[in-house]
């Protein structure tokens, strides 16, 4: 599986190898137990996440993003471990920490954001309480400190009248607000990277809008780095500089926002990308992916989009791509990126 | 516009020339907890979920309902469709009003595909024996034929035979989205009624969705009537789209032109806040402000003026009406600047950190 031609690098076991990043996972591997058998949920993903960055975790879903993230924080579910990899995080393996240990990072140093704010807010708590609570745990703030910050952080990320709503309880929010209460408390502790699970997903589009300006906003202003999961395209790019795709627990293809989707070197991206109907540029017909993706108890051989890939060869059922460096500095795992790469550019001419 | 043509309708009470489903008036409400608790919130007591909605389905067109959660576009599909009983206003199919207790074929004409594949089927029932009921208890083919129908059905939503045998639980999201549709024509509907179809649906498979939907339109010519809150699904499906914002309709154009030049504010704001690909947010004032508010706390005047950027003191007190444009009659918005000649200021855009 190496690489062919010039200007190309076999991305090693380590990733690229980027130094400075505030994030380095490496060959991350999940597995879930089910009574049909062992599922691979992740299956050797390296990512690196440099300081003051949002990168991009796009999938499907069963694509291993969400896992991926979980995985980071250490909240798999019970019946999910990690079998191998590293998660380096400013120089600390988060995989060999305890989960004494890992209280005492999570919140100052990796906060998380998910997508159903009703289940992850305590429903008996007051929400300016539960901002509040963050600092006082962690940054040994006093009752009067901790509630002064938790009225400024309701302030900065936009709910109204915060002296009056610091008393309510998260019944009496409307979702974008939950959200943010949830923002505030992942940026109460100051942490130096937050994961967002779909923030946004469960929200209408107005209030979508609102949530990731306010989002990209507040991490250009703290300098804090994210990792944003989604299965919604658009929604990266308002986010997010880098982008990591996700297929059947691997990643296929990464690169800038820009790049990767605007001339997709790997053909589940480009799959990605034609399948969504587009609001400004309508379509005739939209070129669905065929077939649906993968068991992940036994995958497909070889490459694993293979089976639904029109640039299929031969040699896709055997060898299995791993992430190959391109010049631009992108990152693809297929076989074929060039024919794909071809595709895209005919059809940017033909337009 | 639509209370017009619904009284021509009534002159030709089985012309195919007027629509094929009118909507005058049409109001549904649902009672909610007390009345004693409601004034201590000082919140209606009943939630006006559809409030006076006239909307009319022209044979064979496409017509989208957009708008965010608790607008009432799935109560007033709902109603449309027979499932809810409206409070108040008629429906006529054909010109013919359609009675709050529906005839088992008056029923049989409106079919509807619902959001969820996997709570929409019944999971102790084969896809073969889902149809094979309907057939029969609706009498569509003759009872030596229900089998061949059955099959014919399944390859028009593009099933293979051995579907027939199989469980819902056996198919994925998308091949359960196609038994529900396959489900919903076998009655030969005039009218499909299709609520977020794609939205509980993978990204990859929604496409194959769409594109069966838009073949049907187009094999059958099929009438469809589309909920979705994805404005890119609805641009490239309808023909016709409808924006709904708080139980009322606020604007009604072709596609197209709404997409193009949209009248109202709402519906305005609503398309710049669609994430586009390629564009990274600007700025950051958001495209529309604040949230929307509760249906049990409407606003006075006009619904949308607590968000609106072009608010004038007029909106706090008139109501402004569905009026079409003087020079495209089939565009009509709820607003009252939307055809001015001159529109109000736009107040400057706030940012984020001071809305309150």
């Amino acid at each position: 599986m190496g690489g062919q031609g010039a200007g190309e690098q076999v991305v090693g076991e380590y990733g690229t190898g980027v130094h400075g990043a505030l994030l380095q996972v490496s060959d991350l591997r999940v597995e879930i137990a089910t009574r049909r058998g062992i599922v691979r949920a992740v299956d050797g993903v390296s990512l690196e996440v440099p300081s003051g960055e949002a990168v991009g975790l796009v999938g499907e879903s069963g694509s291993g993003k969400s896992m991926t993230l979980r995985a980071i924080i250490g909240v798999l579910p019970p019946e999910a471990r990690v079998t191998a990899g590293q998660i380096m995080l400013d120089g600390i393996d988060l995989t060999q920490l305890s989960n004494a240990q890992l209280n005492k990072i999570r919140g100052p140093k990796i906060a998380m954001i998910f997508q159903e704010p009703m289940s992850a807010l305590n429903p008996v708590m007051r929400v300016g309480q539960q901002i509040a609570e963050g600092p006082q745990v962690h940054l040994g703030m006093n009752r009067a400190q901790s509630a002064e910050r938790a009225l400024e952080l309701m302030r900065r990320v936009g709910i109204p009248d915060p002296e009056r709503r610091f008393r309510s309880f998260p019944h009496e929010f409307s979702g974008g607000m939950r959200q943010r209460v949830m923002i505030a408390i992942a940026l109460s502790c100051e942490p130096s990277l937050i994961l967002c699970d779909e923030p946004t997903t469960a929200l209408d589009v107005t209030i979508q809008d609102q949530i990731l300006r306010l989002l990209a906003k507040l991490c250009r202003e703290s300098g804090t780095s994210l990792v944003f999961v989604t299965h919604d395209l658009p929604v990266v790019a308002q986010v997010c500089h880098q982008l990591a795709v996700m297929y059947a627990g691997k990643i296929v293809e990464r690169g800038t926002v820009q790049e990767v989707l605007t001339e997709p070197s790997h053909p589940y991206t480009l799959g990605l990308v034609r399948s969504a109907p587009d609001v400004d540029h309508p379509r005739s017909s939209l070129v669905a992916i065929p077939g649906s993706p993968p068991s992940l108890i036994s995958p497909p051989s070889g490459c694993r989009f293979h089976p639904r890939c029109k640039f299929a060869e031969e040699d896709c059922t055997v060898i299995e791509p791993s992430l190959r460096l391109l010049d631009s500095g992108r990152a693809t795992a297929c076989l074929h990126f060039e024919r794909c790469l071809e595709a895209v550019r005919a059809e940017g001419a033909d337009r | 516009m639509s209370t017009q043509q619904a009284v021509t309708a009534d002159l030709q009470p089985s012309g195919e020339a007027g629509p094929l489903l009118a909507a005058t008036g049409l109001s549904v409400s649902f009672q909610l907890g007390s009345a004693l608790m409601a004034r201590m919130r000082h919140e209606a007591h009943v939630l006006h979920a559809v409030d006076g909605v006239d909307l009319h389905i022209e044979r064979g067109e496409a017509l989208a309902l957009v708008g965010e959660s608790g607008s009432g576009k799935s109560t007033l599909a709902r109603a449309l469709a027979g499932l809810q009983r409206p409070d108040s206003g008629e429906i006529r199919m054909d010109g013919k009003l359609l009675p709050a207790r529906r005839s088992r074929s008056d029923q049989r004409k409106i079919q509807m595909v619902f959001q969820d594949p996997y709570s929409s089927l019944n999971p102790r029932m084969t896809v073969g024996g889902m149809l094979h009921e309907l057939l029969r208890v609706h009498h569509i083919v003759a009872g030596n034929e229900v089998e061949s129908y059955t099959r014919e059905l399944l390859g028009l939503v593009g099933l293979t035979e051995e579907a027939v045998h199989a469980y819902p639980r056996q198919f994925s999201g998308g091949q359960r989205q196609r038994v529900a549709i396959a489900r919903a024509l076998a009655l030969r509907p005039e009218l499909l009624v299709a609520d977020e179809p794609v939205s509980a649906l993978d990204v990859s498979v929604q496409a194959t969705i769409l594109n069966l939907l838009q073949d049907l339109r187009a094999e059958l010519g099929l009438t469809l009537l589309l909920i979705s809150h994805n404005l890119a699904v609805v641009r490239h499906l309808c023909d016709r789209t409808a924006v709904m914002y708080l139980g009322r309709i606020i604007e009604v154009a072709p596609t197209e032109t709404l997409f193009a030049r949209p009248r109202h504010p709402y519906t305005a704001g609503l398309l710049a806040a669609i994430p586009r690909m390629t564009f990274a947010a600007e700025g950051d004032a958001p495209a529309v402000q604040g949230d929307p508010p509760s249906p049990l706390r409407i606003p006075s005047g006009c619904r949308f003026r607590t968000r609106c950027p072009l608010a004038q003191p007029i909106c706090e007190q008139e109501d402004p009406a569905l009026t079409s444009s003087a020079s495209d009659p089939a565009h009509s918005a709820a607003c009252h600047f939307a055809f001015a000649s001159v529109p109000p200021q736009r107040r400057p855009a706030v940012d984020e950190r001071t809305t309150s």
